[in-house]
């Protein structure tokens, strides 16, 4: 399945969010979290991934930290701070109301 | 994840972080996370079975095209587009204990450079009390050996090199003080004049850091004056702003700060800024593009314009150059202009790339300058014999000899270039073995002129 560009892109501040507030984590582990949540139909190009967690990171969102992982390479670390998480309860309640209402008009025209 | 044992695939990798670190866009943590993704997907990759080659392509293509990718960074990191020139730690490369010594070395220098120029007052000798020659004749000794000083440290030249270094400046300090110039004569403003030209090569040799002649970096040191020009400029502007507002507001409390202006904050400033500009242009070779070739780029095209428009109207007219006693000056002038163009276009030239455009613009304003400057030769040797030789026509006649010589070189050399027989290098070569000729000339003013003129 071919996700729009807009879509993928409207979906993965509140995607990010809610992986880290899960736990803390960094990027190769997101992006395979995210392929495992979508059963694969939500497919990013890796690299950008960085940039929204940057753009995250500046808004206050997220925190980072490098730390050494297992093999001994240094790795950045995410983790959701308060404003994340308000932010987060704030998507969660948009993106309700959107699959709220599609689901409804949905539902009337063509009832599965 | 584990470390790739496969030779090949480890060189994929550093390639393809070669290539993120040639785009702006990227810093070194980016490339780290980007890089630490690159090798989570490797391994993965191939525990699922696929052989290395199979695996960098897959994943690298996953992570997105460089382009794309580039532009989601730039989007998000723009400031990065701006090349960010911050002082102090973690601006440039190396250890910041280094860093830190140098900024204690810089500022240490600079601030002797300011004490220094205040030293001659203790013994009475007060710029606006009869002795402003005396710095006239010696300013650049308050400030230039200091300079040197700097290099000698950077490059870690070792105390053989300093001690011959000093010799230079020392007998600089012995013909600038020794001979009895007649009060505000000729020779005086000369030597005044032609000493710093002199020792500026001195700064050069300490700044190439090894014997002269064969150095690659004398290019280097080129772009490196043109550069502390620019950026002494602008210290001075802003020096200017400084000191207005001082003015302002002294003069608002009813304070007469003139004292504090022309007695410390100009010439200790004066001095002061070289240093610190040396060491700005040093410090932000890679961090910002040069600005001499681009005021280069700027003005050959208007400079050519003018010349050719000065040569049409004076053929056109027919009206013949009006000889004045500082004609000569004014096109020795031109002349070091024109020169200065040529050596800052050849410093941010590429040596291999064929001739282009601007190449024959050079061509033609280093002609139109020949033309131009032969003319007005031709009007005041008709007329020398009626002026007499006085040091400064000598000294202005020399000087317009060394740059015609040059020029005349340079515009056989750009033209054979531009007709292809012959190499950019060629001329790159010449303008760098050239430059002692303007430092010997310089040190002849200095040392012969004033005898042979009678001190007058």
């Amino acid at each position: 399945m071919d996700m729009g560009k807009d879509l993928v892109a409207a979906s993965a501040t509140p995607l990010v969010l809610a992986i880290l507030a899960e736990g803390d984590s960094y990027g190769y582990a997101i992006i395979k979290r995210v392929a495992e949540l979508s059963g694969g139909h939500l497919q990013w190009t890796d690299g950008m991934l960085y940039p929204v967690l940057h753009r995250l990171e500046r808004q206050g969102l997220v925190a980072a930290k490098w730390s050494a992982s297992a093999s001994g390479r240094r790795r950045k670390y995410y983790r959701i701070t308060r404003e994340g998480r308000a932010q987060l309860a704030a998507q969660r309640q948009q993106w309700q109301v959107v699959d709220g209402t599609l689901r409804g008009l949905w539902m009337q025209a063509c009832p599965a | 994840m584990t470390a790739l044992a496969d030779q090949p695939l480890e060189e994929q990798i550093a390639q393809w972080r070669e290539y993120l670190r040639r785009r702006q866009a990227f810093q070194g943590p980016d490339i780290e996370e980007l890089e630490g993704h690159l090798r989570d997907q490797l391994t993965a990759l191939t525990e699922a079975g696929l052989a290395g080659e199979e695996a960098f392509l897959i994943a690298v293509k996953r992570m997105g095209s460089l382009d794309a990718l580039s532009r989601e960074f730039a989007r998000e990191h723009s400031d990065r587009l701006w090349k960010q020139l911050v002082i102090g730690p973690g601006a440039a490369e190396g250890p910041p204990s280094t860093r830190h010594t140098e900024m204690l070395v810089v500022l240490g220098l600079a601030v002797a450079a300011a004490l220094a120029i205040k030293v001659p007052a203790l013994f009475g000798l007060q710029p606006d009390r009869g002795a402003e020659m005396f710095y006239f004749r010696n300013g650049s000794l308050f400030v230039l050996p200091l300079l040197a000083v700097y290099f000698i440290w950077k490059r870690g030249s070792g105390m053989a090199t300093a001690l011959w270094l000093a010799l230079p400046f020392a007998a600089a300090a012995v013909f600038a003080n020794v001979f009895p110039f007649r009060a505000h004569g000729d020779t005086e403003r000369l030597t005044a004049l032609h000493l710093p030209i002199g020792l500026w090569l001195v700064i050069g040799v300490a700044y190439v850091a090894g014997p002269w002649f064969t150095s690659g970096r004398r290019m280097d040191f080129v772009r490196f004056s043109g550069e502390l020009a620019i950026y002494y400029a602008l210290m001075a502007l802003g020096g200017g702003v400084l000191i207005a507002f001082t003015v302002m507001m002294f003069t608002s409390i009813g304070m007469n700060p003139e004292r504090l202006i022309g007695g410390w904050l100009v010439p200790c400033g004066m001095v002061g800024a070289v240093i610190i500009g040396s060491w700005l242009v040093e410090a932000k070779q890679s961090v910002i593009e040069n600005m001499a070739p681009v005021l280069t780029r700027l003005f050959t095209p208007l400079f050519t314009v003018l010349l050719l428009a000065f040569l049409g109207t004076m053929a056109w007219t027919g009206r013949p150059i009006d000889v004045k006693r500082e004609l000569l000056i004014g096109f020795d002038l031109l002349l070091v202009l024109v020169v200065g163009l040529v050596l800052y276009a050849a410093s941010a030239r590429d040596p291999q790339a064929p001739p282009d455009l601007f190449d024959v613009l050079q061509l033609v304003l280093v002609t139109s300058a020949l033309v131009v400057d032969g003319v007005a030769l031709a009007a005041i040797a008709a007329r020398i014999s009626e002026f007499g030789f006085t040091p400064n026509r000598v000294a202005a006649l020399g000087e317009n000899l060394i740059l015609l010589v040059n020029l005349t070189w340079t515009a056989w050399l750009y033209a054979r270039f531009v007709r292809r027989r012959g190499s950019f290098a060629a001329l790159e070569r010449w303008q760098i073995a050239y430059l002692p000729v303007y430092a010997a000339w310089a040190d002849l003013v200095v040392v012969l002129f004033p005898p042979l003129f009678g001190y007058r």
